[in-house]
C-alpha cells in the first residue's frame, strides 16, 4: 500500500517538476561499465544453497557456470561441457568437458570439481533448495581429466537442462563453504566486493576462457523501493533496471528517448490458488464458477497496467508446447452463477484470501474479489508477508481458502502431481501422466505429453489461472544485450555492452 | 546517591533482562521459519530439516535463549541466519550508517528550530510569529518520505547535484559518504523542526512570562541577556527532554527515509530482518535498541538526581518532602 502510494506520488511529482533533457545520463562511447538495479538483495551469494531468486540474478552466468546453460531464449547451451554423449537407453550421459578452464582463484577445472559439486549437493546434510534435481544421478565417474560420465537411474528429459539451473553450477572444492560471502566461479565475471545494503561489485575475468565481455565492471544496486528505482534511472545513478517493481511507473520512461522499455516474459504463471481440501472448493463445478467469474484481461489492465498475458492452464505461452486453453471456462459471470446453482452451494460464501507482498498479488486480490463478489463468493482479504505465506498457505495445515501466487520455475506443471501439495489437487491418472513425461526423452512425444497435461488440469479448473507474468525492464539507451525475457531468474551480462 | 545509583543500576539490568524475554518470546509466537525462506518451495523436507539443525533452529527454546544470553554476556551476538555473517559486523556497519545520519538530522533540525522558536516568542503575534508557526504546521504535515522523494527530484534527477539515494560506505572517504547522507538529513530533520520550534517557542513564551524575568528586566539588563541568559536557559528544559526523545526516534525510525534513500541503516535491516524471519538478528537489534533507550533514561535520572535531590531520596524509601 505505501508503495504504491509512494509510487504514485512519485509519477505525479515527476509531472510537476519539468525533466531537463539529456542531463545526467551521459552514456559515454567507450563505457565498459555498468549499474544493473534490483529490488531485492540477495541474502548470499552461494546458488548452491539457497533459493532466493536474487542470489541467481547477480552470480548466474557472470560468476557461476554449469555443465550446461540456458540461453536468452531459454534453450540449452554448452557450458563447461563442451558437447556430450547420451547413450542408446538415456542412462548414460558422457561429457566432454572444456579444457584450460580456471576458477577465479586461480585453481583449474576438472572432472573431479564436477563429481565434488554434485555429490556435495546430493549429500544427507546438503542444504541444496533443489536437491531434486539431482535425485535420477546414479554413479558419477571420471575415466580421464576432462571427461565425466555420469549414470542415471532411469532416463530423465530434462537432465541436460536441470545440470543448466543456478543450483547446479560448478564450485571449487576449496572454496565451496566460502561462497556465500566470496564466491569463487569460472565465469566471465568475478567478485570484486559487497557493500551489505547497498550493491555487489563483479569485475571482468581476464583468465576467461570464452569470449572476454564488453563490461569491465558491473555492479548490482539493491533498491527495494518503487519510487526509488525510478529516481536513481532518472539522475542516472543506475544503467539499467531489468524487473522494475511497480509497472505504473514505466509510463514515463517509455515517452523519454533517453530510455528504453523492454517488455518480455518470465517464467511465472500467476494463479490463483484454490485449497482442496476444504469444502465447497474440492467441487469440481465450483471451480469452474470461479474460472467463469474471473476476467482476466480486466485484471491484467487493473492490477498490473495491461503487462501480463492471460493463461488457461499452468504453462507458459511462449514455451514451444504451450495450447491456449483460455477459451476453457472464458469470462461469463450469468454462467458461473448457474454453475454456483447447479453446485448447490448456498450464496453468499465466505472465504479467506491470504496475499503475498507482491503486487499482482495485492492488487489482483482487490480486482479478483470485486469478480468473485458477483458470483456470491465474498472474500475477505488478509495480507501476509512471505515467511507467514509460507507458515500458513504453503505448509500444512495450510490455513487458507485461496491465495494469488506466480510460480516462477521454469516448466513446473509437474507441481500438480505433487503428494499434498498446498493447494491439495489429487489426481493419480495425472500424477502417472507426469511419470510417464519425466523419463521420455523424444521432444516429439514430450510435446504432446505437455499438452496433455495442461488440458487435464484445465478441464479440472484445479487453480484460477490468469496470467503469465510480464518482465519489465527499463535501461538507458545505448546499452545493449540485456535479456528480454527470463527463461531463467538471471541477469546475464556476458553480452551487455554501450552502443 | 551511590545506593540510588546502585538502586537504577540493579533497575536497567533488570528492564534488559525482562526486555530480552520479551523479545524472545514474541519472535517465537511470529509464524515463519528462516529454513523455509532460504530453501523457498521447493526444498524437500530433507533438506529443510538439514539447514535447520545447521542453524541450530531444532533446539528447544529454553536453550536457544541461554544460548543466546550467554553469547551476549560474552560479547557474541551470533551469527545471521539468512546473509551467514556475524551479527555484530552487521550492526557496526549499520550503525555507520545510522548514527551519523541521526546526528546530522539532529544537527540540522537544532540549528533550525532554536533560532526560530526563540525569534516566534519574542515577537508574539507578529508576521514572523505566524510565519514559524505556519512553518511547523507544513513541517509536521508534510510526510518525510514525500518530502524526501521531493528532493531527489529536485537535487538528484533535476539538478544533478546529488545522487539518488545510496551509501558508498566510509571507505570511499568522508567527503562522499556525507554527500549521500545530506539529503536523507533533511529529509527527516524537517518534521523534527518543526516539533522542535513549537516546543521552543511555547517554552519560552512561558518562561519570558516568569516573575524573575521581569526582575531581570526591572535590574536594567540588555533584552540579549535576558534572552539568552535568563529565558532560552530555563526554557531548555523542556525542550532538552523532547529532544532526547527524537535522536532516540532518529536512530531507529528512520526507516522510511532509509527506504527511499536506499540507505542500509539500522532500520531497514530490522525490517528485512523480520521478513526474512532472521530472528537472530532482529532480537540483537531489538535488545541493542531497547539498552539504548534505557541507558539513555538511566542516564537522565541519574544527571537530575545529581542537581536535584528529591528523586533519590524517594526512591531509597524516604520521604520526598
Amino acid at each position: 500500500m505505501m508503495n504504491r502510494l509512494r509510487a504514485g506520488l512519485a509519477a505525479a511529482l515527476c509531472l510537476i517538476v519539468p525533466l531537463v533533457a539529456g542531463q545526467g545520463t551521459a552514456s559515454a562511447q567507450g563505457e565498459t561499465s555498468a549499474v544493473i538495479g534490483m529490488t531485492l538483495e540477495p541474502p548470499h551469494l552461494d546458488p548452491t544453497a539457497g533459493a532466493a531468486a536474487a542470489i541467481d540474478e547477480v552470480v548466474y552466468a557472470n560468476v557461476f557456470e554449469g555443465l550446461t546453460r540456458i540461453d536468452a531464449a531459454g534453450a540449452v547451451q554448452p557450458a563447461l561441457a563442451r558437447s556430450w554423449e547420451i547413450s542408446e537407453d538415456g542412462t548414460t550421459y558422457t561429457f566432454a568437458l572444456r579444457r584450460g578452464v580456471t576458477f577465479h582463484d586461480g585453481a583449474d577445472f576438472d572432472a573431479q570439481d564436477v563429481i565434488f559439486t554434485y555429490e556435495r549437493a546430493m549429500a544427507e546434510g546438503s542444504v541444496n533448495a533443489q536437491k531434486q534435481l539431482f535425485s535420477a544421478i546414479e554413479s558419477m565417474s571420471a575415466p580421464d581429466d576432462h571427461t565425466l560420465v555420469i549414470e542415471l537411474t532411469q532416463p530423465q528429459g530434462l537432465f541436460l537442462w536441470n545440470m543448466g539451473w543456478g543450483d547446479a553450477v560448478i564450485v571449487d572444492p576449496a572454496t565451496a563453504e566460502t561462497n556465500k560471502t566470496n564466491p569463487i566461479g569460472t565465469g566471465p565475471f568475478a567478485f570484486d566486493g559487497w557493500t551489505q545494503g547497498d550493491n555487489v561489485r563483479l569485475k571482468r575475468n581476464d583468465a576467461y576462457w570464452g569470449d572476454a565481455p564488453a563490461l569491465e565492471r558491473a555492479t548490482f544496486k539493491f533498491i527495494p523501493d518503487a519510487a526509488a528505482q525510478v529516481a536513481a534511472l532518472l539522475a542516472g545513478d543506475i544503467d539499467a533496471f531489468p524487473n522494475m517493481g511497480a509497472p505504473e511507473t514505466v509510463g514515463q520512461f517509455q515517452a523519454d528517448p533517453r530510455f528504453d522499455v523492454y517488455v518480455g516474459t518470465t517464467e511465472g504463471e500467476t494463479i490463483l490458488s484454490i485449497n482442496h481440501r476444504r469444502a465447497p472448493w474440492s467441487d469440481v463445478r465450483v471451480r469452474r464458477a470461479i474460472q467463469h467469474a474471473i476476467d482476466r484481461q480486466a485484471l491484467i489492465d487493473l492490477a498490473m497496467f495491461g503487462f501480463g498475458t492471460p493463461i488457461g492452464s499452468h504453462f507458459a505461452p511462449h514455451h514451444p508446447a504451450y495450447i491456449d486453453l483460455t477459451g476453457t471456462a472464458p469470462y461469463d459471470p450469468a454462467k458461473a452463477a448457474e454453475l454456483m446453482e447447479a453446485a448447490g452451494v448456498e450464496t453468499p460464501l465466505r472465504a479467506v484470501m491470504k496475499l503475498p507482498p507482491p503486487t499482482y498479488a495485492r492488487r489482483g486480490g482487490e480486482i479478483i474479489a470485486a469478480q468473485l463478489k458477483a458470483v456470491g463468493i465474498e472474500l475477505e482479504l488478509v495480507p501476509v508477508e512471505w515467511g507467514q505465506w509460507l507458515a500458513e498457505v504453503f505448509k500444512a495445515p495450510h490455513d487458507f481458502d485461496f491465495t494469488i501466487v506466480s510460480h516462477t520455475e521454469p516448466l513446473d506443471i509437474g507441481i500438480y502431481a505433487r503428494e499434498d501439495y498446498y493447494f491439495g489437487y489429487e489426481n493419480p491418472s495425472f500424477v502417472a501422466h507426469m511419470a510417464e513425461l519425466e523419463v521420455e526423452a523424444d521432444p516429439v512425444r514430450r510435446a504432446e505429453l505437455l499438452v496433455e497435461a495442461q488440458e487435464m488440469i484445465a478441464d479440472d479448473q484445479v487453480n484460477g489461472f490468469l496470467f503469465q507474468l510480464a518482465k519489465v525492464g527499463v535501461k538507458k539507451a545505448g546499452l545493449e544485450g540485456l535479456w528480454l525475457n527470463a527463461p531463467v531468474q538471471a541477469n546475464d551480462l556476458t553480452a551487455v555492452r554501450w552502443e | 546517591m551511590l545506593a540510588y545509583a546502585a538502586h537504577r543500576l540493579l533497575q536497567f539490568v533488570g528492564t534488559l533482562v525482562a526486555a530480552s524475554l520479551i523479545v524472545f518470546l514474541a519472535l517465537e509466537v511470529l509464524p515463519g521459519d528462516a529454513a523455509q525462506i532460504l530453501l523457498g518451495t521447493e526444498a524437500n523436507a530433507e533438506t529443510l530439516k538439514a539447514l535447520r539443525e545447521q542453524l541450530g533452529l531444532d533446539r528447544p527454546a529454553v536453550a536457544r535463549y541461554g544460548g543466546w544470553i550467554g553469547g551476549l554476556l560474552t560479547g557474541d551476538l551470533g551469527t545471521s541466519h539468512i546473509y551467514g555473517v556475524p551479527i555484530a559486523d552487521m550492526l557496526a556497519e549499520r550503525i555507520a550508517l545510522s548514527a551519523p545520519l541521526a546526528l546530522l538530522a539532529f544537527a540540522l533540525s537544532t540549528v533550525l528550530a532554536l533560532p526560530l522558536g526563540v525569534f516566534a516568542a519574542t515577537r508574539r503575534g507578529s508576521a514572523g510569529d505566524w510565519a514559524v508557526i505556519g512553518f511547523a504546521q507544513i513541517g509536521l504535515a508534510v510526510p518525510n518520505f514525500w518530502f524526501g522523494i521531493l528532493l531527489i527530484l529536485v537535487f538528484a534527477v533535476q539538478w544533478g547535484l546529488f545522487s539518488s539515494g545510496g551509501f558508498p560506505g566510509w571507505e570511499a572517504g568522508i567527503g562522499p559518504a556525507i554527500k549521500a547522507l545530506i539529503l536523507p538529513a533533511v529529509a527527516l530533520a524537517l518534521s523534527e523542526a518543526a516539533i522542535l520550534a513549537r516546543v521552543a517557542r511555547s517554552a519560552m513564551l512561558e518562561t519570558l512570562g516568569e516573575d524573575y524575568i521581569r526582575t531581570a528586566r526591572a535590574k536594567g539588563l540588555s533584552e540579549r541577556r535576558v534572552l539568552f541568559g535568563h529565558a532560552l536557559r530555563n526554557a531548555m528544559i523542556p525542550v532538552a527532554t523532547i529532544m532526547g526523545l527524537q535522536f532516540a526516534f532518529l536512530v531507529m525510525g528512520a526507516v522510511i527515509v532509509e527506504n527511499v534513500f536506499y540507505l542500509p541503516g539500522l532500520g531497514r535491516l530490522l525490517l528485512q530482518s523480520i521478513f526474512q524471519r532472521d530472528l537472530v538478528v532482529v532480537r540483537d537489534l531489538v535488545l541493542l535498541l531497547s539498552g539504548f533507550v534505557i541507558l539513555v533514561n538511566l542516564l537522565v535520572d541519574l544527571a537530575y538526581a545529581a542537581i536535584d535531590p528529591r528523586p533519590r531520596t524517594a526512591a531509597a524509601g524516604g520521604d520526598a518532602r
